[in-house]
């Protein structure tokens, strides 16, 4: 997967949880809980819902490693394989 | 399954602020006499919380240890944060505000809030927190009924959620806006006016009949309930954090509670202060790392938080606990739902002690029920009464009440007169007073009582919805819901959820010209969680072609529940038109 399939998957699957938001203003480095209101609980469907997607599995301690759009096209890259 | 009763040994009871003699000999005028009240038999929440204690000497102590999201600290010591008050109600002040206004803050956990909280107490004038993730609607709504006169928040909250009506609203005299950067047109700039301001102010003369606080909660039907606190409730937030949460004067103590919510008010400012702990107070959301991370580092020794976030934690198993020093803790509680057995015991498992589950809700201030230190527990219990509270199971008999047996289900009741009973739902007389029957309050949820006097929650006697701890009222989801153009109705009921105990899920029927579609229940979702923030809006929508009602038009909220967990409907024989 390219990293823009990636950026896409994240982004699709974030705004399947949180409809308010709007993909093309989501930037880099927002902050998903601080910046783009998503709670503890949007945050666990969203870590369900890129497992289903992607088949890579987030374990707990790796929450802060897709707090934001650029981090998570990392981490998922990597762990996609 | 049974779970095994954990015992307390001989030597903790005995270490106990609540032993049986205590519990004998208390009385609310001797537990008054432990605060130090104002000349003339007056009573002020920040007096007793920051000023007795700086006259003490206490003053050098750390009253908050502030961890910043970017990982930056600020401790602020009682004689400061007393200071700060001070300085707080002194813009208060001289904006023209008297005793009685009413100040609302909308923020996230930041030093200003605290400071904010007692100042507007100090000055006399009535403090009401908001959740910093509410949407606009139900900021709005809670500002309306109230009759805010101030609003103390952030330049992004009032930019996104206040600026476009908060102009309308006749009751308003001043904004405070936090940030560094110049305030908004029509704006004060909070942090430059405070320090301008004197460090001194002369306490408001309230008496423990004053009105301190309103906390909003919410109904099943019509709009939010503003519940009023006076300020003699300190009387009961220092007894029950002595007794329900054991803390003593010097500990490091942390309340995971946003203050947006009425325990992050009672416990995680007054109680706790008035008790004389150092509190921690972070400023992040919930984080595993983090989480672990304070209690070993900061040294924590009493830690209240809630079913919500113990379950996640023990959803990363006890492996991610493993490596931290947890000897520092000696008490930790639970509340904002019940704790499942599994709870309390992984507490005893992973950090040495079980969680004490209690029970209380906005409308008694306090902490009613509880487990606490010196008693064995039986896990999922509630506990029992505190000194000071009786409480029963009753049940409508005719025109009056009765006492249920033990092990009978029925609403839990609490006989009036401890000090932090609500006083109002403002503007509410009606709803109020229906709260009181033969002498009782009643709580609205379901209980038992066993023979050995433990009482047991059982449910909410209504359709409130309790999603993580936070109480959510149908009406006000429906209510947005169906300002949305494609919704004709909506009806809305709490379904379990393993995490969250229970999640917003909205059944919807479509006006004329709308099909259902993918795209259509993302649009109204959407709009949902913009006017009501994602703490309250559905998590889930399904589509009806019609929904269940009553002959006199009642959408029935309880038979949509019913089939949806495949329980047995119940007495139908007022529905009118059926689920389609």
């Amino acid at each position: 997967m390219t990293d823009a399939d990636i950026r896409k998957a994240f982004l699709g699957e974030l705004t399947q949880i949180a409809p308010d938001i709007d993909a093309d203003s989501v930037g880099p480095d927002d902050h998903l809980q601080d910046d783009l209101e998503i709670d503890s609980m949007d945050f666990l469907n969203l870590v369900t819902a890129l497992h289903q997607r992607l088949g890579v599995d987030i374990p707990e301690s790796d929450y802060p490693k897709i707090a934001t759009l650029a981090l998570a096209v990392e981490y998922l890259k990597a762990r996609i394989g | 399954m049974t779970w095994p009763i954990i015992f307390k040994d001989v030597f903790t009871r005995a270490a106990a602020n609540l032993t049986d003699q205590v519990r004998a000999a208390f009385t609310w005028e001797q537990a008054r006499a432990t605060l130090d009240g104002l000349p003339d038999g007056g009573l002020n929440i920040a007096h007793e919380a920051l000023d007795r204690h700086v006259a003490a000497g206490h003053g050098g102590q750390v009253a908050i240890r502030w961890l910043g999201k970017d990982n930056d600290r600020r401790d602020l010591t009682y004689a400061e944060l007393s200071a700060d008050a001070a300085r707080f109600a002194n813009v208060l002040a001289q904006h023209g505000l008297a005793p009685g206004a009413r100040v609302y803050a909308l923020m996230g956990r930041v030093p200003e809030l605290y400071a904010a909280a007692l100042g507007t107490l100090k000055a006399g004038m009535t403090f009401t927190p908001l959740f910093a993730a509410f949407g606009p609607e139900p900021i709005k709504a809670r500002m309306e009924i109230g009759e805010g006169n101030v609003l103390v928040t952030t330049a992004a909250l009032y930019r996104k959620k206040v600026a476009s009506w908060i102009r309308d609203l006749p009751s308003l005299r001043l904004i405070l806006i936090l940030d560094d950067a110049p305030a908004p047109e029509g704006c004060v700039a909070l942090r430059p006016a405070m320090a301008a301001a004197s460090d001194q102010f002369e306490t408001a003369m309230t008496t423990a009949d004053d009105m301190a606080l309103i906390h909003f909660t919410s109904g099943t039907t019509g709009r939010p309930k503003g519940a009023v606190h006076v300020h003699g409730a300190v009387i009961a937030h220092a007894a029950t954090g002595r007794f329900a949460l054991d803390l003593k004067p010097g500990d490091i103590y942390w309340c995971t509670a946003d203050p947006g919510w009425v325990t992050g008010t009672s416990y995680g400012i007054i109680s706790p202060l008035v008790n004389r702990v150092t509190m921690i107070v972070d400023e992040a959301e919930f984080d595993l790392e983090r989480w672990y991370g304070i209690l070993q580092n900061e040294k924590v020794q009493v830690w209240y938080t809630a079913p919500t976030a113990i379950r996640m934690l023990m959803r990363a198993g006890k492996k991610a606990a493993q490596g931290y020093d947890f000897s520092h803790l000696r008490f930790l509680a639970s509340v904002g739902e019940p704790l499942n057995p599994e709870g309390v015991l992984w507490g005893q498992e992973v950090f040495g002690h079980p969680f004490h589950d209690n029970w209380w809700q906005t409308e008694t201030g306090g902490i009613m029920i509880a487990n606490t230190a010196d008693m064995d527990i039986r896990p999922g219990s509630m506990g029992r009464p505190l000194p000071g509270i009786e409480a029963g199971i009753v049940a409508q008999e005719g025109d009056s009440l009765r006492n249920c047996k033990p092990g009978e289900i029925g609403e839990l009741a609490l006989r009036p007169g401890w000090p932090s009973l609500m006083r109002a739902y403002l503007h509410e007389k009606a709803r109020y007073d229906k709260c009181f029957v033969d002498g009782w309050y009643l709580s609205g949820d379901l209980a038992m009582q066993d023979k050995d006097g433990v009482f047991w929650f059982v449910g909410r006697a209504d359709d409130l919805i309790k999603s993580s701890g936070h109480l959510i009222g149908p009406f006000e989801v429906e209510s947005a819901l169906i300002e949305h153009e494609a919704v004709a109705e909506a009806a809305v009921i709490g379904i379990p959820d393993e995490t969250a105990g229970e999640v917003v899920k909205a059944y919807v029927a479509l006006n004329p010209g709308f099909e259902v579609s993918a795209e259509l229940e993302r649009s109204i979702r959407g709009f949902a969680r913009k006017k009501l923030g994602a703490a309250v809006a559905p998590r889930e929508i399904v589509f009806r072609k019609q929904l269940p009602k009553t002959r006199s038009g009642k959408i029935m909220r309880r038979l949509l529940k019913a089939r949806e967990l495949g329980l047995p409907e119940g007495d139908i024989s007022t529905l009118e038109a059926d689920e389609k």
